[in-house]
């Protein structure tokens, strides 16, 4: 058989994206796990459903370009190369946390891999990936900046300030929208004079194009064209990824604003079996390769559990140590 | 009277007030279908209909300003912010229009507003969902600023606050809304903006606090009563108009003060409150004025040292065992 995705990426790449997407399901059920257990405390936001954004726009970009996210960012860390072990123990509080225990699970953020933050205040991280873009460009690094958001987040005026600006001072940034159809309770529908996210960048001649979220191929083909675009460019472009989180706005909230049946329905494609499915289909993998892919992620995530809990709590005179005003 | 948690006396006190004016409107960010994020606003919708409870998008200052403008056009809105923190977003339309207008304009119009938003620290959620704003706010002519502790202030102020001709920021705490208490059945029972209580008398040393800390306080005096200290705490349920009144008076009867305060030290409301007690009740202080208040970094999310970020019982009581064992 004519294998589609050959065409795409070559085999080990393709087995990676898997890997990845596999690690940040199961990363996310065990956060799910240690949060009921107490080990997690305070807001815990699970980012199940949506994987094939966070791996196919991983996958599309430079390993420097910089990615600046929200609080749902657990993936978007992990899949750029941030240790599990270390994610694991952040939100665990302990000191051997990527930020030391400070961040928690809304904080993550790791220079060396140009994740350069997740952010609590909805709207915070656009300007603050307009500034990174006008370093970069300054700098002439050839990085561009991929600024992941919510449905939510485009109705902050920050969001259209950062659009204005990164198109007037020409700079390299590719918003991606991860619209999975709610803010907290409230639907896009309820929340937004326009639904659809991507046409809202016409009021600034900005280029936007809308892909279908729960494909990771289809993702990381949008995300590769348009990341070479935005860097030949040094423009800005958005993608607004249709997608779905399956649990909860986070860990204290119920879902019970959203029916059965919907949610049912996008169970039905959850982009990790559908990928799977198209690696057999196209034989790149065997079922028995994947459930492989699955067992490995089990032992990491166990692996991470046993050295969160077995890390050391932060000192107390550490709550001065990081304070520099 | 009836027991009732915190969150269901500000919820009866918002059913309250719009079955009496049918001016008063809500709104914020998932208010009304989800009914708030900590549920202050149950059964709103179902009672009161989407002309009068509405959702809004993410836009803080925006909700602010909408609801500068409804209030000049004769509504009663009590817009929710999600948490104090989001505030920071609606620091425009706080401080730069909702404070001014009023004054601004020569006093030719009325401005009957309540922003209410949730704040506060100690659930691990990281710098930027902890913060104790307060003074920020207190520091600004122009708006009243509501503190409640108790179910009972709760509801008492915010219908005060909503009949209310001025701004008023109403600052509920996280912490607070499981907690339970008395609140009277009268639904004309209000506790007017501007009036301190004293809720432990005592003769030793007085407390002055809010919020939450008024709690901890009363905690701290109880323990502190064992080993024969009687405090006196103030609750100033208000910071704007702040009674100076009340903590003055209980300072001269008992010579001593401890000031607690949630948010920073430095600049933090304490340090206001301790220099109207130095100048104030000078030649009856037998020790000086101390101050508990949070410490000045940003919270850092681990339980661990997020709690020596804050003040605890302990840490009351250390400080008013510290002005008891000062001699002048
Ligand atoms: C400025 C600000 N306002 C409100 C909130 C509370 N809040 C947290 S997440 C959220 C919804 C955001 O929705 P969206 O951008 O679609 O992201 P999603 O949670 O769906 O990933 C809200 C209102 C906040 N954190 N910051
Ligand atoms: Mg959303």
């Amino acid at each position: 058989m004519e294998s589609k995705l050959r065409a795409i990426l070559p085999d080990a790449e393709l087995i990676r994206m898997y890997e990845q997407m596999v690690l940040s399901r199961e990363f996310e059920e065990s956060c799910a796990e240690q949060y009921t257990k107490g080990h997690i405390t305070g807001f815990l936001h699970l980012y199940s459903g949506q994987e094939a954004v966070a791996v196919g726009a991983t996958a599309g970009l430079h390993r420097d370009d910089y990615i600046l996210s929200a609080y749902r960012e657990h993936a978007q860390a992990i899949v750029r190369g941030a240790e599990p072990r270390r994610v694991m123990a952040e939100l665990f509080g302990k000191r051997t946390g990527i930020c030391k225990g400070k961040g928690g699970s809304m904080h993550l953020f790791d220079p060396n891999l140009s994740f350069m933050g997740g952010y609590a205040i909805v709207g915070g991280q656009f300007p603050i990936a307009v500034g990174l873009a006008f370093a970069a460009k300054f700098r002439k690094e050839g990085r561009i900046v991929a600024c992941f958001f919510g449905d939510g987040a485009a109705n902050q005026g920050t969001f259209h300030e950062s659009l204005n600006w990164a198109r007037l001072w020409e700079l390299p940034v590719l918003f991606v929208c991860e619209n999975n159809s709610y803010g907290i309770g409230t639907s896009v529908a309820r929340a937004s004079a326009l639904p659809d996210i991507h046409r809202r960048t016409c009021g600034y001649d900005i280029p936007s194009e809308r892909v279908y979220g729960m494909d990771v191929i289809a993702v990381y083909e949008a995300i590769k064209w348009a990341a070479e675009w935005v860097r030949e460019q040094n423009r800005p472009f958005l993608i607004e990824a249709i997608t779905y989180r399956f649990r909860g706005h986070s860990m204290a909230d119920p879902g019970k604003y959203r029916s059965l049946a919907e949610v049912e329905l996008w169970k039905s494609r959850d982009p990790v079996p559908a990928f799977a499915n198209r690696l057999v289909e196209e034989e790149i993998a065997t079922e028995a390769q994947l459930e492989g892919i699955r067992q490995q992620a089990l032992v990491t995530l166990a692996d991470a559990v046993k050295f969160a809990e077995e890390s050391p709590w932060p000192e107390d005179s550490e709550v001065w140590e990081d304070v520099y005003a | 009277m009836s027991e009732m948690t915190y969150r269901d006396a500000l919820n009866l006190a918002l059913k309250e007030e719009m079955r009496r004016d049918p001016s008063v409107v809500t709104w914020g960010e998932d208010v009304a279908l989800y009914e708030g994020s900590f549920k202050v606003t149950r059964g709103l919708l179902a009672e009161f209909g989407e002309e009068r409870v509405k959702d809004t998008p993410i836009s803080e200052n925006t909700i602010v300003g909408v609801s500068i403008g409804a209030a000049m056009g004769g509504l009663r809105p009590v817009a929710e912010l999600m948490t104090v923190n989001f505030a920071l977003l609606a620091m425009d339309q706080i401080v730069n229009h909702m404070a001014k207008i009023r004054s601004m304009f020569g006093g030719q119009t009325r401005l009957p507003m309540v922003v209410r938003a949730p704040g506060g620290g100690g659930s691990q959620l990281g710098a930027q969902h902890s913060q104790s704003l307060e003074t920020y706010f207190m520091h600004c002519p122009g708006i009243h600023v509501a503190v409640p502790a108790t179910p009972a202030d709760a509801r008492g102020l915010l219908k005060a606050s909503i009949r209310d001709n001025n701004p008023v920021m109403f600052l509920e705490h996280e912490l607070l809304y499981n907690s339970k208490g008395e609140v009277p059945d009268d639904t004309e029972s209000l506790v007017p903006l501007g009036k301190a209580e004293v809720k432990r008398e005592g003769k030793d040393v007085t407390i002055v606090a809010y919020s939450r800390m008024t709690i901890l306080a009363l905690q701290a005096a109880a323990e502190l009563e064992k080993e024969g200290i009687s405090c006196e705490v103030v609750d100033l349920r208000t910071l704007s108009p702040l009674d100076t009144e009340t903590f003055i008076a209980s300072v001269n009867k008992t010579g001593r003060a401890v000031v607690v305060e949630e948010c920073w030290r430095a600049a933090g409301l304490g340090g206001h409150l301790a220099s109207i007690i130095a100048e104030e009740c000078f030649d009856r202080l037998l020790a000086p004025v101390r101050r508990v208040s949070g410490l000045d970094v940003p919270m850092p999310y681990s339980r661990k040292i997020e709690k020596l970020c804050i003040p605890q019982v302990e840490t009351i009581a250390a400080a008013v065992r510290d002005v008891m064992s000062q001699k002048y």
